[in-house]
């Protein structure tokens, strides 16, 4: 990570910034507007890459998580806690651009439908997993408890995903399916789609190696500051 | 492990302390609810009532799990013990569902009378309901205890671990007693009670396996 972080750490800026930019470019210049939504639905270029980065968010977190608890290496845990604060940003993203588009679109600001359900758990376990954090204090118990949650969090996650499907699709839905990634028609579409989610990803990586940095210098910190003011 | 749970049951059979208040705690709550309901409540209004009743009382009643052995260092007694850390985890697991059996006892029949409903001929599948969902209940917040009562905060920090994570079995559980109490069909219910059993045998699992690393000194 370390070594990683050396040369990724600075040279990232530099493609995810022009990236940024060309995605934004691509999102308001190139893409045909929807002919159904008309323009809100170019919000959709910013909402579902933040929604694949917040997932990523919560695979990073489990698989730190195990990892630490398996090895006992403190890397592990900032790596599981950094990438617990950009998933609780990039989640918290979704769930504001989503009630944007769906406001026009839907004619609600919210529904149960089983994907914003799932968000809004998803969210409730990443506000528990930092608040747990906050409150437990810096020592090494507290990051084996975040540890447990990270990976009960996420076996929690097949099953928050078919109960909510159950739940709401025995239901007759007055909204029908929501427009996914097949359906946009224009292959411009899909390329800036995807074009915008791979910059989100490397976006979520570059965030979370400055991220790393803090907390390891953290660490050190609190190292010395204990090696000086021996408790 | 028998030991462990032989001791809890004792010291609550002897004062009476958890049962009691979350008796109460459970008749609150659906009193509560028939205040804030319309006038003629469905059987979904009846089960939502049930499992927050449960949930409820449930978490709070969770707190104690632990909160004894921190006394006179009893928690670390036991996890020095000769003894595998699972086992602690399952004693106390079956020590809240012991408990919370007693509530639903008293907060199933409640419910029953409160919201008018009548679980005629399928009694036996809201029992199978019920249990289910009170072993999944107690094995996240038997190991979400464990946790929150070594750090600050803990009166809060239990409810907000818990809740977001048993809401998929909270969903599977107030659906499938809606239908028991109102007249929905077998199968209906039946995949509800696949997704309790899955929630159940994944967190009774995940508390076998990671209750070792909650208690570590």
């Amino acid at each position: 990570m370390k070594r990683l972080g050396s040369w990724a750490g600075p040279g990232l800026p530099w493609i995810v910034g022009p990236g940024m930019l060309g995605a934004l470019y691509l999102i308001f210049m190139v893409v045909p507007t929807e002919r159904v939504q008309g323009i809100v639905q170019r919000i959709f270029y910013f909402h579902v890459p933040a929604a694949w980065a917040a997932f990523l968010g919560f695979v990073v977190v489990s698989v730190a998580s195990a990892l630490f608890l398996w090895s006992g290496r403190a890397a592990y845990d900032r790596v599981a806690r950094a990438a617990a604060e950009l998933g609780m940003i990039f989640c918290t993203l979704v769930l504001l651009t989503g009630p944007i588009w769906a406001r026009p679109i839907w004619g609600a600001w919210w529904t149960w439908d089983p994907r914003l359900t799932m968000t809004v758990i998803l969210w409730t376990i990443y506000a528990a997993y930092l608040l747990l954090r906050s409150f437990g204090g810096a020592d090494e118990a507290v990051a084996r408890y975040a540890a447990v949650l990270g990976i009960v969090g996420a076996l929690d996650i097949p099953l928050i995903m078919i109960s909510v499907r159950l739940w709401r699709g025995m239901h007759p839905s007055v909204i029908g399916a929501r427009p996914g990634e097949g359906g946009l028609a224009d292959p411009s579409m899909r390329f800036t789609l995807f074009y915008t989610g791979l910059c989100f990803v490397l976006l979520f990586v570059w965030m979370l190696l400055v991220r790393l940095r803090v907390l390891r210098v953290e660490d050190e910190i609190e190292a010395i500051h204990r090696r000086i003011h021996p408790a | 492990m028998l030991a462990i749970l032989a001791k809890d049951l004792r010291i609550e059979l002897r004062t009476r302390e958890g049962v009691s208040s979350l008796a109460v705690l459970g008749l609150l709550v659906l009193l509560v609810f028939q205040f804030a309901f319309p006038e003629r409540p469905t059987p979904e209004a009846a089960a939502a009532a049930l499992w927050l009743a449960f949930v409820l009382a449930g978490t709070i009643g969770a707190q104690r799990t632990f909160l004894l052995e921190r006394e006179n260092a009893c928690m670390h007694g036991l996890v020095t013990a000769p003894l595998d850390p699972a086992m602690i985890f399952v004693a106390k697991m079956l020590g809240n569902v012991v408990i919370l059996t007693v509530l639903q006892f008293l907060v199933v029949p409640l419910t029953v009378v409160f919201f008018d409903v009548a679980p005629t001929s399928r009694l036996g599948w809201l029992a199978v309901v019920c249990f289910l969902g009170n072993v999944g209940f107690s094995a996240v917040t038997t190991l979400f205890a464990a946790i929150s009562v070594r750090i600050r905060a803990r009166e809060v920090m239990l409810p907000l671990l818990v809740l977001p994570l048993v809401s998929p079995l909270l969903i599977a559980a107030v659906q499938a007693s809606a239908r028991l109490l109102g007249d929905g069909s077998a199968a209906e219910v039946s995949v509800w009670i696949q997704v309790l059993a899955a929630f159940d045998v994944i967190f009774a699992a995940a508390g076998w396996l990671l209750f070792e690393y909650v208690v570590r000194e």
